[in-house]
């Protein structure tokens, strides 16, 4: 266990002394109190909005920032040491493949969940100091640990593809595609599917596609208990279904282990 | 009564091969390194050296063969703590750029289960204590390969693999480096070196092996080299102002190519060539060089050459005649 947090407050450390954790906290911080306080500027209002559009702004931007911001922190972890050296020396000293892989996922996960926690946390401490409603911090709290998960996932996704590139700029880009796909083109696929097929597609089996995309999974968390009026497009159908939030959240968790697993895997069987 | 005390070598290579893929990257290596022993590895680029490092450290496993490093294979689970009395400093590493040179140390030496009083100990033994608060990226190429050599003295090693350990210093920094080799050996330290820099090792090193394509060409100590390659002893006379080209029994030992006073005796007549220096009255001094490091290096890749430039003539023959 010592050798996988010398090498986590490492990289802990190093987050902190290239200012990710500084620039990413002030991005989530300045995003979420603007949305928080500015969220219903386009009905011609200024204040502090109701809590269900709060999250549901929040998620429609946190959905897309986090798994970008997490694949930047990560995407050269691995095939940037590889090229500088260090991975090698660091194999030969009493470090197994798996401890430092641990290693840096505990290090890179702390910066990006630290983050998360101060910067999404804002809003909560705002939300809560002007309504003095418990429901702020556990609908926060959903929220925030959410997030992390989203983040830890993309996170692990970075690892594989940081473990299967011979080149960091191969690394970079191919960490974009998994976003784009993530992200983006995943979504328009569904909705394709939705409006393509003739026969529809049915809601049951709209939300086990929607459980191959941890964006998807992190929205349906955050989104399930809001008021529908915040709630649009493919989640509105999926909503319906009968998935708890302990499940969602325990697929979720499925999303982090899984691709942390592989990319042990991976690595285990790398050669350098 | 007598006493039957046997020591197992610290690193023993026996037959020991790797492939990449179907092509064979080492041959039939065969090595034994005691404690306390300095060896030298040299050989072109891509003769294998980095690989035979590699399986030495446990990295990669070989393809046939058995290693043994410190009475155990270096890629089992055995092995695991063995790796804390093993340095290894690698080609061309570059350490963390944001981080500091004491931090790097710290962060390597906690790995090894050290704590920041040896990590600034090793940033003074090799003379960047003064640039350790400074962050990596600021350092010069000869600092950051001190840096690589404090990592490698870590835990006092057992046994060091230094894969170019002289590039980028500077010749203070260089002599320095080769004194704390030679300390390291006599607390019974065992030295892999791997070096381009021929000039300046062979005074350090017990022993040599030259390696191409692979395979072993040359081993043994300097002496046993020398005697193998049979090269010619150069010897230079002063005081004799161009009286030895009028001598009609040195002649055959001029370099013709060369106008300087320089002869080329083989080994064997070396005595009789100084007796007969000797002889000379105006004789002022004189100055004889064996064979040098560089020297033999040349002549046994060379060797290694013809070789197989004749093995493929042979084959190209025996296809043509079919």
């Amino acid at each position: 266990m010592n050798q996988i947090f010398t090498v986590a407050s490492k990289e802990f450390y190093d987050g902190l002394r290239n200012r990710w954790l500084v620039s990413i906290t002030v991005i989530f911080t300045v995003l979420s109190l603007g949305l928080t306080y500015f969220g219903s500027a386009s009905a011609g209002e200024l204040g502090i909005t109701s809590l269900s559009t709060t999250i549901a702004s929040l998620a429609s931007l946190a959905v897309f920032l986090i798994p970008l911001i997490a694949l930047l922190v990560s995407y050269d972890s691995f095939i940037g040491e590889q090229e500088n050296g260090t991975l090698l020396l660091l194999l030969t000293y009493p470090l197994s493949k798996t401890q430092l892989l641990l290693g840096k996922f505990i290090g890179q996960g702390g910066i990006i969940s630290v983050a998360i926690l101060l910067g999404f946390g804002a809003s909560a401490c705002l939300l809560y100091v002007n309504m003095g409603s418990i429901e702020v911090l556990s609908t926060f709290g959903v929220f925030i640990g959410s997030a992390i998960l989203l983040g830890l996932s993309f996170t692990a996704i970075a690892y594989i593809i940081s473990l299967s590139v011979s080149e960091k700029s191969k690394a970079a880009g191919f960490a974009l595609i998994v976003w784009f796909l993530f992200a983006l083109v995943f979504d328009l696929a569904l909705l394709a599917l939705l409006v393509g097929i003739e026969d529809g597609i049915s809601q049951q089996g709209l939300t086990q596609l929607m459980m191959l995309n941890p964006a998807d999974i992190f929205r349906l968390v955050n989104l399930a208990g809001l008021d529908r009026g915040d709630v649009n497009g493919v989640l509105a159908i999926a909503i319906n279904a009968s998935l708890t939030q302990f499940q969602l959240f325990s697929l979720l968790l499925l999303w982090v282990l899984l691709p942390l697993t592989t990319a042990i895997i991976i690595f285990r069987r790398k050669s350098l | 009564m007598t006493l039957n005390l046997t020591h197992s070598p610290l690193v023993l290579l026996k037959n020991v091969g790797k492939n990449y893929g179907k092509s064979p990257v080492l041959q039939g290596i065969d090595l034994q390194l005691d404690q306390g022993e300095v060896l030298g590895l040299f050989g072109h680029n891509g003769a294998g050296k980095t690989t035979m490092m590699k399986l030495i450290l446990g990295v990669i496993s070989p393809s046939h063969g058995d290693i043994e490093v410190m009475g155990v294979a270096p890629d089992s689970k055995e092995a695991w703590h063995m790796r804390a009395k093993i340095g290894f400093l690698p080609e061309n590493v570059s350490f963390y750029e944001q981080l500091t040179g004491f931090e790097v140390i710290t962060y390597l030496s906690k790995l090894k289960g050290f704590d920041k009083k040896h990590a600034i100990a090793l940033l003074e033994q090799v003379g960047v204590a003064h640039a350790m608060k400074r962050q990596v990226k600021t350092y010069s190429k000869g600092m950051r390969q001190r840096l690589g050599l404090a990592q490698a003295f870590i835990g006092h090693p057992q046994l060091l693999l230094l894969d170019e350990p002289t590039v980028g210093l500077d010749p203070i920094a260089t002599a320095d480096f080769y004194k704390t080799v030679d300390q390291l050996k006599n607390q019974g330290t065992s030295v892999i070196l791997c070096s381009h820099v021929l000039p300046g090792v062979e005074k350090h090193i017990d022993r040599a092996m030259i390696i191409s394509s692979g395979k072993v060409i040359a081993t043994g100590t300097l002496e046993v080299l020398r005697k193998s390659a049979d090269l010619p002893v150069s010897i230079k006379a002063y005081g004799l102002n161009g009286a030895l080209r009028e001598d009609g029994h040195l002649l055959k030992y001029f370099n013709n190519t060369k106008s300087d006073d320089i002869l080329l005796v083989p080994e064997q007549e070396k005595l009789a060539t100084l007796r007969h220096l000797l002889n000379y009255p105006n004789l002022q001094n004189i100055e004889m060089n064996s064979a040098n490091l560089e020297q033999l290096y040349q002549y046994f890749l060379s060797k290694e050459y013809q070789v197989n430039t004749n093995e493929n003539t042979v084959i190209e023959n025996l296809e043509g005649q079919s």
